[in-house]
């Protein structure tokens, strides 16, 4: 997966964001998103990773600047979002909670059985499909919560610290499993996260950002080849790069405490 | 989990049942046995049955005067039914316009409040005047006081719908009707069923309340009425059996909503949900 010859996905141009009681949660933001990495927006928490990924989603506006979308017909209806909660209807069975993007786009639950099927068996989750999200665990939950944000086929995959709140294992476990579904479904993925090593584990390209006000810091490419798994955490490769991004975290924070 | 084959050995399975069970026979016990102690302590102390009837004095005037009752009682029902219905379906609309505009609950609430807060003994006797059919009278009396609870529960209900799951309509880019019909509605239903079994018991207390204000004018009336006849003509036997069918209409309406609230919430929602210990 070459990714300097891959066409820009998403133009990120200059981008500011003030919300309404006037603090600037993102500022004179610029990058260009190509089209199959796998980047992760890294900072402390307030420094405007969410805000930036809902600018991304079209589900708060920019200030100014501008965000287009270039390579395929990507427009913002197909995007897959995963939220730090799993965010399930209650009410809803699996099946149906998994069913949701596609019955809002008016899809028939005859026509799109098959591909909530497959998409439940993706993330391990077939046998669940007639349960409520309260009986199942987190990490299952979160699953399901994954399995719907594929379900719609979409390419570009937007997710806001979506394992925080697992345990350590489940939160290994579904790493490699949005690793695997990355390189399956040719995913472009933008992972929010606060963890040093969960970002250069998975990432191609961290973008590492400070708080006060939000802002892009430093943006490092992680060059350590794919397929990769539990035995990449016992490089030298990783725990250098985990060196590398943690200095350059570092040194957002001590920025911050100046501004302070 | 819930797809796998029962794992419960038969010993536990009857534990379960007996449990179920309890739940019925234990109240029913209790009861009987309240009212044995009634029918034994009337009968010994010889207490006359215009201060306290015993309960087979009760039962007998039950049967005794059971065509009139019926039809009071039916009445009851029909003025109690009525008003929970028109309360729940003004409740629902004028709940949904407010949760879509902060404008026009601003402009409204204080009405909803001050009809709520005004005891509705004070307001029957006008509303009597006002409008001729005293059934209708006594129903929007019924209905004021039935209509409240509906009407806030839906309102914050509806606002109550989870702000992720919002942006995730939004995302998907649901019209309208579809946010209110998979997100919105759902996410009230728990308030609403709440709200739904306090209004079924204060249409009842409306419904007698409004009819102890109109008094017995009307001939076809309600159970209220048969109380108040009765206490004049101090037939206190009857004024129980009276009051025993009020009691009867009002568990039957608890029992109904309850009834209701498990079967829509029965799978999901905390308040319903049955948990194993
Ligand atoms: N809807 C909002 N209205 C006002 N301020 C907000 C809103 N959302 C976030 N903020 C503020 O913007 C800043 C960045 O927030 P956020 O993007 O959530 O950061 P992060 O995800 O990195 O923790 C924070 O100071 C936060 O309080
Ligand atoms: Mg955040």
């Amino acid at each position: 997966m070459s990714t300097a010859t891959a066409p820009t996905l998403i133009n990120i141009d200059n981008v500011s964001k003030q919300y309404g009681s006037g603090l600037i949660a993102v500022r004179d933001m610029s990058l260009k998103i190509e089209q199959g990495q796998f980047v992760s927006f890294l900072g402390p928490s307030g420094c405007g990773k969410s805000t930036a990924l809902r600018m991304i989603a079209g589900l708060t506006s920019v200030s100014t600047g501008q965000i287009r979308f270039g390579g395929e017909d990507h427009g913002p209806q197909d995007i897959g979002f995963v939220f730090q909660e799993p965010t399930l209807m209650p009410w809803a069975t699996v099946f149906n909670n998994v069913y949701l993007p596609l019955r809002l786009a008016g899809v028939s639950r005859k026509k799109a059985e098959p591909r909530v099927e497959d998409a439940l068996a993706q993330v391990g989750l077939s046998k669940f499909a007639k349960s409520y999200p309260r009986e199942l665990s987190g990490g299952m939950k979160m699953r399901v919560s994954i399995a719907r944000a594929l379900v719609t086929r979409s390419r570009l995959l937007l997710m806001d610290e979506p394992f925080a709140a697992l345990d350590e294992m489940t939160r290994f476990k579904l790493n490699n499993d949005v690793l695997r579904l990355w390189q399956e479904y040719n995913l472009t993925v933008i992972f929010v996260t606060h963890s040093v090593y969960e970002s250069v584990y998975l990432s191609n390209r961290v973008v590492v950002m400070a708080a006060r006000p939000g802002r892009v810091v430093s943006d490092i490419e992680i060059q350590a080849p794919y397929p990769r798994a539990e035995n990449f955490r016992n490089t030298p490769e990783y725990a250098n790069y985990c060196a590398v991004v943690s200095d350059a975290l570092n040194e957002t924070l001590d920025t911050g405490d100046i501004n302070h | 989990m819930t797809t796998e084959t029962p794992v419960l050995n038969s010993d536990q399975q009857r534990h379960a049942r007996v449990d179920r069970a309890m739940r019925i026979v234990l109240p029913v016990l209790t009861i009987v046995v309240a009212l044995g102690i009634w029918e034994g302590l009337v009968r010994y102390y010889q207490v006359p049955k215009y201060l306290i009837p015993a309960p087979s004095v009760i039962a007998e005037t039950l049967v005794k005067d059971g065509p009139s009752l019926m039809g009071s009682m039916w009445f009851t029902i029909k003025l109690t039914l009525l008003s929970l219905f028109f309360a729940t379906v003004g409740g629902i609309i004028l709940g949904s316009i407010f949760a879509l505009s902060r404008t026009v609950e601003m402009c409204f609430f204080p009405f909803a409040v001050i009809l709520q807060v005004t005891p509705v003994v004070a307001i029957a006797p006008l509303i009597l005047i006002y409008v001729r059919d005293t059934f209708s009278a006594l129903l929007i009396c019924a209905w004021i006081v039935a209509f409240f609870p509906i009407l806030s529960s839906t309102v914050i209900g509806l606002r109550s719908a989870d702000h992720n799951l919002r942006d995730l309509f939004t995302l998907y880019r649901a019209t309208p009707l579809q946010r209110l019909r998979y997100l919105l509605a759902p996410s009230a239903l728990p308030y609403f069923m709440a709200a739904l079994k306090i209004a079924g018991g204060l249409a009842l207390i409306g419904a007698v309340v409004a009819e102890f204000v109109a008094g017995t004018a009307g001939q076809s009336t309600g159970l209220a009425s048969r109380i108040l006849e009765s206490s004049f003509r101090n037939e206190i036997p009857r004024m129980f059996a009276a009051l025993f069918l009020v009691s009867v209409v009002g568990i039957a309406i608890f029992l109904a909503t309850s009834w209701l609230s498990r079967a829509v919430l029965g799978n999901w929602h905390e308040s319903e949900v049955r948990r194993e210990n």
